[in-house]
């Protein structure tokens, strides 16, 4: 897990802003600017997708940046990369070590399944990715619908997978003031979910704010 | 459970239809709820790229992530179900002679296929021509008026991507030999998009792609319900709230 720290310095930044608990955010990301997520609290899981701004149907693709870095685990270096092959952002700096491939957000019918049928009504990853894309009438964001809601990536989430093929979802291995920076390679919209689970230890059954930040093309 | 070498035969009196699909080539159909199918490697080392939609409404669609977390596990064989992103059960692992399969690996594409294998056209290669996993499952969407979009992280049956304690990966080389099976039980009216181009991990030079036979046989009336003390449905609490779930679309 190696950790990265950034030289970037919060006074140059373009764009700052603090993410409240359970809230999405759908952001343009243009080519060569850096988006730092911030966990502000600690043990916060970060629902992620991102979509090339130009033609959504282009997306990020965990398996496609599974299957071309060899590793489950995403940390400073790795390259994510779209459903077309191409790569689409670079994990320029991690001070966390270790995020999520394969453990998805959290929905409705998800939880039913996970905990309980009366959980169905419980704030979800799902349900704010979509009031995200159903909100936004401007560019790409517009063409989004649940069609293209994908597997995601889970920074700052802990889904040990052991080499007999166990998955679980652990205590997190993030805390306050940890960060993972992630640099465009074209123009991306960048979908988060700042996750509401209350049920798995994901979000240390406390879900807290994150601070995104962006700096312009260096 | 340990896996069998060899599955029992499927009776010739249930079986409703058999199919090979030819070593590189891609198909797609429906397979109702209440249907079995059992996909047997006949030769041994074939990859089977899978995806599964739901055919009334095929925005509900087979989801690695949900299917992954709800049974804990990062590999697919007996005991196991596959999930849509609707909380509903889609389809059964009924009985798997090799115990692994891959939902990481997803499928190569044109420029994959191409630095791998070398290009080739119909032109020169009639139908010995290569064709890759991604563009085969879009294709075969495409028919049922799917598209790439659609094309969600798939399910890639008789193969296996081992992991590491540090999470990386490893193509296993021979994992399939000939005659291995795994049976999928639809609990679902489900339209399915399958491949069987090789692997995007195959460590092979050579392209050398394996046909799947499919045998589909009824594993319950259409009108029925999987018992409570099934195997998958009884694998973990969280299976048998997917089974209800599952369940009320046909109430």
């Amino acid at each position: 897990m190696p950790i990265v720290e950034s030289q970037l310095d919060a006074q140059s930044a373009s764009y700052d802003f603090t993410l409240r608990a359970g809230e999405p955010w759908l952001h343009l990301l243009k080519r060569g600017e850096v988006l730092r997520i911030l966990d502000l609290e600690g043990n916060q899981a970060v629902d992620t997708l991102f979509y090339n701004s130009a033609d959504p149907l282009e997306r990020y693709s965990a398996q496609d940046t599974i299957r071309e870095q060899g590793n489950l685990y995403l940390t400073a270096g790795s390259i994510l990369m779209s459903n077309l092959g191409n790569p689409m952002l670079t994990i320029v700096a991690d001070t966390c070590g270790r995020h999520d491939t394969l453990g998805g957000a959290c929905a409705a019918e998800s939880n039913t399944v996970r905990y309980a049928l009366e959980k169905r009504y419980m704030h979800n990853c799902r349900d704010s990715f979509l009031n995200a894309i159903t909100h936004c009438s401007c560019g790409a964001h517009a063409r989004l619908t649940k069609r293209d809601i994908v597997s995601n990536i889970n920074f700052f989430m802990n889904v040990p997978v052991t080499p007999g093929g166990k998955l679980t979802f652990e205590d997190g291995i993030s805390a306050p003031g940890k960060y993972v920076e992630v640099r465009a390679h074209m123009d991306v919209s960048v979908l988060i979910s700042n996750c509401p689970q209350l049920n798995n230890p994901c979000n240390g059954y406390n879900p807290t704010p994150v601070r995104l930040t962006i700096w312009g093309a260096a | 459970m340990s896996p069998q070498r060899f599955a029992e035969p499927v009776p010739s009196s249930q079986v409703l239809w058999e199919t090979v699909i030819p070593a590189g080539t891609h198909w797609s159909g429906v397979l109702r709820r209440g249907l079995a199918l059992r996909l047997v490697d006949t030769d041994g080392g074939a990859n089977l790229s899978a995806v599964f939609y739901r055919q009334e409404d095929p925005l509900e669609r087979y989801n690695m992530a949900d299917t992954l977390k709800a049974q804990h596990t990062a590999h697919l064989t007996s005991g196991h179900v596959l999930y849509s992103d609707m909380g509903r059960v889609m389809a059964s692992i009924t009985h798997d002679t090799l115990g692994w399969h891959d939902p990481v690996g997803g499928v190569g594409d044109a420029k994959l296929f191409g630095r791998r294998y070398g290009e080739t056209t119909y032109q020169a290669q009639r139908n010995d021509m290569i064709r890759n996993g991604r563009d085969s499952l879009v294709l075969e969407l495409a028919k049922q008026g799917l598209g790439a979009r659609d094309l969600v992280a798939n399910v890639n049956f008789f193969s296996k991507v081992a992991y590491g304690e540090d999470g990386s990966l490893t193509w296993v080389p021979g994992h399939s030999s000939a005659g291995a099976s795994i049976d999928l039980r639809f609990e679902m009216n489900t339209l399915a998009a399958f491949s069987t181009a090789p692997h995007p991990l195959d460590a092979n030079p050579a392209y050398e792609p394996k046909p799947v036979r499919l045998i589909a046989y009824r594993a319950y009336a259409a009108d029925a319900c999987v018992p409570d003390n099934d195997a998958c449905r009884s694998a973990c609490p969280e299976n048998g709230r997917g089974f209800i779930n599952t369940d009320r679309l046909f109430a």
